[in-house]
């Protein structure tokens, strides 16, 4: 990609990856000591919202295209990975992989579908796919609609490592939160991630200097698709259960919010919104409706005085990129 | 009574009775949406959460002043109106030369509190609303019984719909509007103020919205749900129709509010997500829409 002759760039690559490096070790050392803190089911909560948040954020962030239809994808897998476990009696790894593959095959659909508008009819459109496939959900036999699949059984990882304990669940969410969250990171970082922010900023130039943009975007698509099926797919294991609320549109809501509090386009900030948002929950559950006011009104104050979020704010007071 | 394909002209017309309310509310709401994003290039997700407003507007009304359906029908677009002016000073001009995303964000937290402030007072179940004293009962057409009050509503919500078409396509005002959609700068030059009109026109859009609130109280029961379920509708609706042309959004609100009613009739099963099938078959077809110019 062709860059402005004189702009400071290798001075911001390398302060880029120092921020983002300190982060990211500070990041994961809080996670790892975080559970003899706090309660380890929030925390894991909180890691698979944060991942489903960072899978958004991909293309909210980098591509510019906001979709309102996430819950799609987290719902869906998270569907599928409760009936793999408790339908087929899979292991672990493999319901995750059924419910990431669901998303990632809904996701290869969907967004074919999706990208055929742009802007404001792109987030209609994937609204609309999500609430179709909400109902279908209601109706599918397996999603044992209203109750949705309870008391999914959580086996063996791999027939070996028993995951029953809270701690060794803990541990094996925040590896694969981790692991999940790097690939996202190098997939921001690589020349297809360069395209991806080019078509965010001006999609007639990208046409123009030859990139097929439509390709580009269905993948980015697609790959945020399927890790927030992976996050959907945790978050069945996590609870040992899979319900409508996850398939809903204030779900997709929801995503959005995360993403928003902690900064689109930033890396860590979705991590930071999902924690927020996830805590404020537990924190404000016995307010019944008004926590829908609540969020109502962090949406408002977000788009009108904070519309790079927390980690957009700190970064630029830092002057580092987060 | 008779047969068409099988199926009983009462359970058939019935049905597309049923249709055609559904696309009566389909087109005022689609209407609404058309014209606001045309001044505001804003997507007002807060359009059901207003509709609901309406509806509750014209039960709350009833309740404690005993105001009647058809002062309600005066009163209550003037006051949801007021309050979508208000919110257009307070956020919306703000957001209108940011991206479109944030109008979409912004008013989908308007909508959220909105819905969140009605269920916290009235729960999620609904409340009843009566069909006003003149339009109770109906009539036997022989292949069909037609209430009264769905007879009016349909016929009511065109001579609406109409009446905004003629306003923008046919007259002096609709020319200063479509004028400031194309473009606001050189408008405001010729000495026409613009952002009171694009105010104007979002409390109009907002006042439309109540409308067929007020509408679809009897009809439907009177809860603060009923503006969610509605809208995520009456994007598909967008989609397909495209947001370009008027008549487009009458049109397309109406087609499918029959199509969804006759799917009910053959494949009941399907009446849910019909619409949604639709848009994804014309977004394959026709990317632009049915009536879009394209992107």
């Amino acid at each position: 990609m062709q860059r402005d002759a004189g702009s400071p760039l290798p001075q911001v690559r390398l302060d880029a990856e120092w921020s983002l490096g300190a982060g990211f070790v500070i990041m994961a050392a809080l996670l790892a000591l975080a559970p003899f803190a706090v309660y380890p089911v929030f925390l894991m909560q909180a890691l698979c919202f944060a991942l489903f948040a960072c899978a958004f954020n991909l293309l909210i962030g980098y591509v510019g295209l906001l979709s309102f239809g996430h819950a799609l994808f987290f719902g869906w897998a998270s569907y599928l990975c409760a009936y793999a476990a408790k339908g087929w009696g899979l292991s672990p790894e493999l319901a995750i992989l059924t419910g990431t593959a669901t998303a990632a095959l809904l996701g290869t659909v969907s967004g074919f579908i999706a990208i055929r508008r742009q802007g404001i009819y792109f987030a209609m459109i994937t609204l609309a796919l999500a609430q179709m496939m909400y109902f279908f959900a209601l109706r599918a036999p397996f999603t044992g609609g209203e109750d949705g699949i309870q008391t999914v059984p959580v086996r063996r990882l791999f027939g070996l490592i028993d995951l029953s304990g809270e701690m060794s669940m803990y541990a094996f969410v925040l590896v694969v939160v981790l692991a999940a969250f790097l690939f996202i990171y190098r997939i921001i970082n690589s020349p297809f991630g360069e395209v991806l922010k080019a078509i965010r900023e001006n999609e007639q130039r990208a046409v123009s200097l030859g990139y097929k943009t439509e390709r580009y975007k269905l993948v980015a698509f697609v790959l945020s698709a399927t890790l927030s099926g992976l996050a959907g797919s945790l978050k069945a294991l996590v609870f040992q259960f899979a319900s409508l609320t996850d398939v809903h549109w204030t779900m997709s809501g929801q995503v959005v919010l995360m993403t928003l509090v902690g900064g689109l386009g930033t890396v860590f900030g979705p991590v930071v919104g999902a924690f927020l948002i996830v805590a404020m929950q537990n924190y404000f559950a016995s307010f019944g409706q008004w926590v829908l006011v609540i969020q109502g009104a962090i949406f408002i104050v977000c788009v009108l005085v904070f519309r790079r979020g927390i980690v957009g704010e700190l970064g630029s007071a830092l002057g580092v990129k987060l | 009574m008779f047969e068409i394909f099988g199926i009983p002209s009462q359970a058939l017309f019935g049905q597309l009775l049923i249709g055609l309310i559904n696309g009566s509310f389909y087109a005022l709401l689609s209407l609404g949406l058309a014209v606001i994003f045309g001044m505001l290039n804003i997507i007002n997700f807060a359009h059901g959460a207003q509709y609901m407003m309406g509806a509750f507007a014209a039960y709350l009304l009833l309740q404690y002043f005993g105001l009647n359906y058809w002062e309600a029908l005066v009163v209550v677009p003037i006051l949801v109106g007021a309050t979508g002016i208000a919110i257009e000073r307070l956020f919306l001009q703000y957001v209108r030369k940011l991206d479109h995303l944030y109008g979409l964000i912004l008013t989908f937290g308007l909508a959220l509190i909105i819905e969140g402030v009605f269920r916290n007072f009235y729960g999620s179940s609904g409340e009843p609303y009566q069909i006003p004293a003149g339009l109770q009962g109906g009539h036997n057409l022989g292949f069909m019984f037609l209430p009264n009050y769905r007879a009016w509503v349909i016929v009511f919500s065109l001579a609406v719909c109409f009446a905004v078409w003629f306003t923008i396509e046919r007259t002096r005002l609709g020319s200063y509007l479509r004028a400031a959609t194309e473009n606001p700068t050189l408008v405001r030059a010729f000495g026409i103020n613009v952002p009171r009109m694009v105010m104007l026109t979002y409390g109009f859009g907002v006042g439309l919205a109540a409308l067929a609130g007020v509408m679809a109280a009897p009809i439907y029961n009177v809860s603060p749900q009923m503006g969610s379920d509605i809208i995520i509708v009456v994007f598909a609706v967008v989609v397909i129709g495209g947001m370009g042309s008027i008549m487009g959004a009458i049109l397309t609100g109406f087609a499918l509010g029959i199509a969804e009613g006759l799917t009910k009739v053959f494949y009941p099963e399907a009446s849910d997500t019909v619409i949604f099938v639709i848009m994804v078959l014309v977004l394959l077809v026709r990317p632009a829409g049915l009536f879009g110019r394209s992107a």
